[in-house]
């Protein structure tokens, strides 16, 4: 019989935080109440693109409460009126002359209520002079495209290009394939939508020391950037992130909001909270996506692939504030070979400034994943379809096969491990797909519209080694550091910072298992910069890669203490011991024992001659790898040809990601990830018009869907562990949000490809379906 | 998202809320479940300094059915006309559109007198009151008056209600055997104002007759609209699909779509086609109709 521990690795325990979330009692920033406390909110730009010409705050001062307003013009004197961004670019926090999009934060007011601060807001009155547009990055790339940053030395809206695979390779291959499919895909604009808003409050005490509670994903490296820009001595500041209600990449980015509030605290000399409504939130909080992919796909005429070359146009708005490791401007985009052993390939991408807000970020993936996974995806179906092979027997075909990993692609990654061909089995099997192409075959014959798409996807994770990997040169490591008390029971911290993972059971788990001491014993504290070890934070599903490396390592360290002590115990030698069934026994002695427990007491009370007191260890893990979770979905959708409204009739995903720490999160984390996949496909898009103006700034319009439009998901696992991980654990939480889309549209166009299409723009929303079956004579 | 300084009076009567209306000409506007107010002040896109809440007057909230009419109070959540039993056995076409009205809080709090009275094309309430006939009754500083549903929608959020009139009551005729009547709504999401939706009403004699039908349609122009031919196609026939068909093509020609965020003007017509055909077979079969 198999010793267990309560709450080890691969039980389903139920999550601690939840006691308090779903009492009511989490602790968000808006929770935050401080006495005195004063408020800030902004008078916002209603042009995309205009010179301030004056501003008169006067209306707005002699409203009761108002307090202060805060200028551009201000900020200036202190050198703060730009900040830099995470990519090197330059933002502002509040326009000194020009506002460059619409809804651009353009002067602070503080009040003394939420109420004075918006009614101070909507009395400041702004005079602008409009000038012209540009949102089509596209069309910001032709020489008469108005400039947006005539402030820096290149007078072209054009900010970088980035190329990396062999070109005259890729386009040998391509030239002498078979086959080639050219597909144009276009990512648009997305909101993460985090149920929390972003928001800090900001407090200086009686000795200059800053506390900055905020929504923060990665607390140190906040603290970092701000002691680096506004010259504050490190030691001086402190960064909280409390509870926080989603993040999804949306809350790494410094906000102009926090700055104001920083420097509104100062001036004051109160605390200061900001915190967005849903409305500042879509228009100015950092967005997603906004990729116009051009790719061509070439395969043999017995479908082996030989070739992808990928061109891309990455709309950042007005300034590169996109959350990428400094090293990689299109993210981590070149992953986007996929599943696919490709010989050659080839990707560029060219980032263009438009007057749009700044950005980009992740939409809970890791740095532009989905956007590489979407792309091959929908290629390889597309090239599937023109050689008149099923896309499932096309994939495995294709695959790259599991005695290949360590893997190196055409593109420079180093695959850890893999089975892609078992992913896709399994869901195929799952939903059974033999029986779906016969049932399509007969409903094609009536002239019904049923698809079935599929998405066999890799992921790239847990950034990253410290070779490749930094934030503005801090590598991208994680710490943990644990404490275990006298009584045996342990508090353990994180550089890391959960935003509704569940980090504090899963953390526990991984705890328990290593130091055989029950979760319900273990706390974990993230967020807090005074008491957390260094690390770069929360988001592309780093957290278990790395953080959860660093827990197993440094407990192993107290294993390795706590050996001596027990020895001592047992008056045996060290060597005369094993960690077996949570406890250290005398080899072949097992009634001789001492648990971590009995050696944490002695670690305080009786320590072993030579060794200190305490039982305490820190580490910092650098990984050697990334993980390369992966994943096959299956989606059989039906179409309304009266309404040409899409029904996800069913949806299978299999998920691998490495060994499974608690199986009830990672089921939890695909469901969520799902209607996050979901949601591109079919509902989420931000567009402007050519003006600049937003369409559809609030919930209205900005379709997040809910409940009612989840399809049944039925998930289903593999696994294959990562052999770099020490236990072999991969990530999984942005998995299901980058496989998802590519199977949905697959299916749509599945079901439209007896009419002749091969593409539909997402998000497929009714009437574009409806305009197809319209002009083909179907309804 | 935070609306500008205003007061707030709660009377306990209508007269009472008539007499403070007529008070603050201009100045004040009625409340009720505030599920189209609240929000547009809040957006700063309505100032008015004075709230008048008439949802603590008790009497307005009721679902009477009487030998004549069913009464609804005008103060009735929209939750208790989903939850009624009356309407949800005798006047299904109100329950379909009950409950497809925005989401379970606003309807817990929204009103059926706000809901017709409002005026905005994308409520869903009015097209039902077209399609089955229904009489509004109002109040004033003169007294009561009533106005058919089909004459109070003069354009987008103005209607025949006088700025010192409130609605108390809706006024439906009563059920009779052989009246079936549906309502079909198209959303973008759970919660939205339709891309499209269409009531339908329909009354047969014995012998499977239509003898008289109404359709209306939400959201596909500057008002709740009435698809009178589409209608009248119908009546002294026993339908068939081809008749359904036919007159939902004659009520895409009666809608006035544009186009916007919930798709182009010509897909709107289309789904008004198509959502008329099936409510028309669902209402038919519900008046106990059979092909």
């Amino acid at each position: 019989m198999t010793t267990t521990i309560h709450g080890g690795i691969g039980q389903s325990l139920a999550r601690k935080e939840d006691a308090r979330f779903i009492r009511g009692k989490g602790n968000y920033v808006d929770d935050i109440q401080l006495p005195g406390m004063l408020f800030l909110d902004f008078t916002r730009s209603p042009y995309a693109h205009a010179k301030i010409t004056a501003i008169h705050p006067e209306k707005a001062l002699k409203i009761p409460g108002v307090l202060a307003v805060i200028t551009g013009k201000d900020l200036d004197a202190a050198k703060l009126a730009w900040m830099p961004t995470l990519m090197s670019d330059t933002q502002m926090v509040l326009p000194i002359d020009t506002v460059k999009f619409q809804g651009q934060e353009v002067v602070g007011i503080v009040a003394d209520s939420r109420y004075s601060a918006a009614d101070g807001a909507a009395a400041v009155e702004i005079d602008y002079e409009p000038l012209p547009v540009v949102t089509d990055p596209v069309k910001a790339l032709l020489p008469d495209a108005p400039l947006v940053r005539p402030d820096k030395t290149k007078k072209s809206n054009h900010i970088w290009h980035w190329e990396t695979g062999d070109k005259a390779g890729t386009d040998a291959a391509l030239a002498k394939s078979d086959v080639v499919v050219h597909q144009d895909l276009y990512l648009p604009r997305l909101n993460v939508s985090s149920m929390e808003t972003c928001g800090c409050v900001a407090q200086f005490d009686t000795m200059g020391r800053l506390t900055v509670w905020m929504t923060t994903q990665a607390p140190h490296a906040i603290r970092t950037v701000f002691a680096l820009v506004a010259g504050l001595p490190e030691q001086n500041i402190r960064i909280i992130s409390p509870d926080l209600g989603g993040g999804f990449g949306g809350k790494v980015p410094v906000y102009p909001g926090y700055v104001v509030a920083v420097v509104a605290a100062l001036k004051t000399g109160h605390a200061v909270k900001w915190v967005e409504d849903r409305m500042d939130n879509l228009m100015s909080s950092s967005f997603a996506r906004d990729y116009h992919i051009s790719a061509d796909i070439g395969a043999t005429k017995d479908g082996k692939l030989t070739g992808l070359r990928v061109k891309t146009v990455a709309d950042h708005g007005y300034a590169d504030a996109a959350a990428n490791p400094s090293k990689f401007p299109a993210g981590l985009f070149h992953i986007i070979t996929g599943s696919y052993p490709f010989d050659k390939a080839f990707v560029e991408v060219d980032g263009v400034y438009t007057n749009k807000p700044p950005g980009g970020i992740a939409y809970r993936c890791s740095f532009r994943v989905t956007e590489a996974a979407f792309t091959i995806e929908r290629l390889v179906d597309g090239i599937a379809h023109k050689l008149g092979m099923d896309p499932a027997e096309f994939r495995l075909k294709n695959f790259i096969p599991p005695e290949s990993f360590p893997y190196k692609s055409a593109l420079g990654w180093t695959y850890d491990s893999g089975n892609y061909a078992g992913a896709l089995n399994l869901a195929m099997k799952m939903i059974d797909y033999p029986a779906l192409r016969k049932e399509q075959v007969e409903k094609r014959k009536r002239g019904e519209l049923m698809g079935i798409g599929i998405s066999s996807f890799t992921e790239i994770v847990g950034a990253g080694p410290s070779a490749q990997f930094d934030i503005l040169g801090i590598k991208m490591f994680e710490g943990c550091e644990i404490r275990i008390h006298p009584t045996g029971k342990v508090m353990a911290r994180f550089g890391t910072k959960s935003q509704g993972q569940g980090h504090e059971t899963t953390y526990s788990q991984i705890l328990a298992e290593e130091l055989g001491i029950p979760a319900e014993n273990i706390a974990i504290e993230e967020g807090d910069t005074d008491t957390a070890p260094y690390g770069l934070g929360t988001y592309a599903s780093r957290s278990t890669p790395t953080a959860g490396a660093a827990a197993v390592i440094a407990a192993r360290k107290i294993r390795e203490k706590a050996q001596k002590i027990a020895a001592h115990l047992l008056e045996v030698s060290p060597d005369d011991l094993e960690w077996k069934d949570y406890k250290f026994q005398v080899k072949g002695v097992p009634e001789k024992s001492k648990t971590m427990a009995d050696v944490a007491f002695a670690a305080y009370t009786n320590p072993a001659p030579g060794t200190e007191a305490g039982l305490e260890a820190v580490d910092y893990y650098d990984p050697p790898n990334m993980t390369y979770p992966f994943g096959s979905y299956v989606c059989v959708v039906d179409i309304d040809k009266g309404t040409g409204q899409v029904n996800i009739r069913r949806f299978v995903a299999v998920d691998d990601c490495g060994t499974i720490i608690n199986p009830m999160i990672v089921e939890g984390q695909i469901h969520g990830g799902l209607n996050m996949g979901l949601a591109p496909a079919l509902y989420e898009q931000i567009t402007y018009d050519e003006n600049g103006n937003m369409r559809g700034n609030s919930f209205l319009d900005y379709l997040v869907p809910t409940a009612v439009e989840s399809p049944h998901w039925e998930t289903g696992k593999t696994t294959t562990p990562s052999p770099h991980h020490p236990i072999g654990a991969k990530g999984v939480g942005e998995s299901p949000t980058v496989g998802a889309p590519a199977a949905i549209v697959n299916a749509v166009v599945d079901a439209l490809s007896p009419l002749g299409v091969t593409n539909i723009d997402i998000p497929i929303y009714p009437w574009k379906v409806w305009q197809i079956l319209h002009d083909k004579g179907q309804n | 998202m935070i609306p500008p300084k205003f007061d707030y009076h709660a009377p306990g009567t209508v007269d009472e809320a008539i007499g403070l209306l007529q008070k603050n000409a201009g100045d004040a506007k009625v409340l009720a479940g505030g599920q189209s107010l609240l929000p547009l002040m809040k957006l700063r896109l309505a100032e008015p300094k004075m709230l008048i809440d008439i949802s603590r007057i008790a009497k307005l909230s009721y679902i009477q059915e009487d030998p004549e009419l069913l009464r609804v109070g005008a103060a009735t959540k929209i939750n208790d006309l989903n939850d009624s039993q009356v309407i949800r056995s005798r006047y299904p076409m109100l329950a379909d559109a009950g409950a497809h009205i925005a989401d379970p809080l606003v309807r817990n709090m929204g009103t059926v007198g706000g809901n017709v009275c409002h005026g905005d094309p994308g409520n869903d309430l009015p097209a039902c009151m077209l399609a089955i006939g229904a009489r509004y009754v109002v109040r004033g500083p003169k007294g009561d008056r009533t106005i058919a549903a089909k004459e109070f929608y003069r354009d987008t959020f103005v209607t025949a209600l006088d700025p010192a009139e409130i609605l108390t009551e809706v006024q439906i005729p009563k059920a009779q055997n052989g009246d079936g009547g549906a309502y079909m709504k198209m959303e973008r999401k759970v919660g939205d104002f339709a891309i499209a939706a269409v009531a339908v009403h329909l009354r047969l004699d014995s012998k499977g007759t239509v003898t008289s039908a109404g359709i209306a349609l939400t959201n596909v122009g500057p008002t709740v609209l009435m698809a009178g031919k589409a209608a009248s196609s119908l009546v002294g026939h026993k339908p068939t699909d081809a008749d359904f068909l036919a007159a939902g093509k004659l009520a895409a020609e009666a809608a006035q779509p544009a186009s916007d965020m919930r798709g182009p003007a010509e897909f709107k017509k289309g789904i008004v086609q198509t959502l008329t055909r099936r409510a028309l077979h669902l209402a038919w079969g519900r008046a106990g109709g059979k092909s």
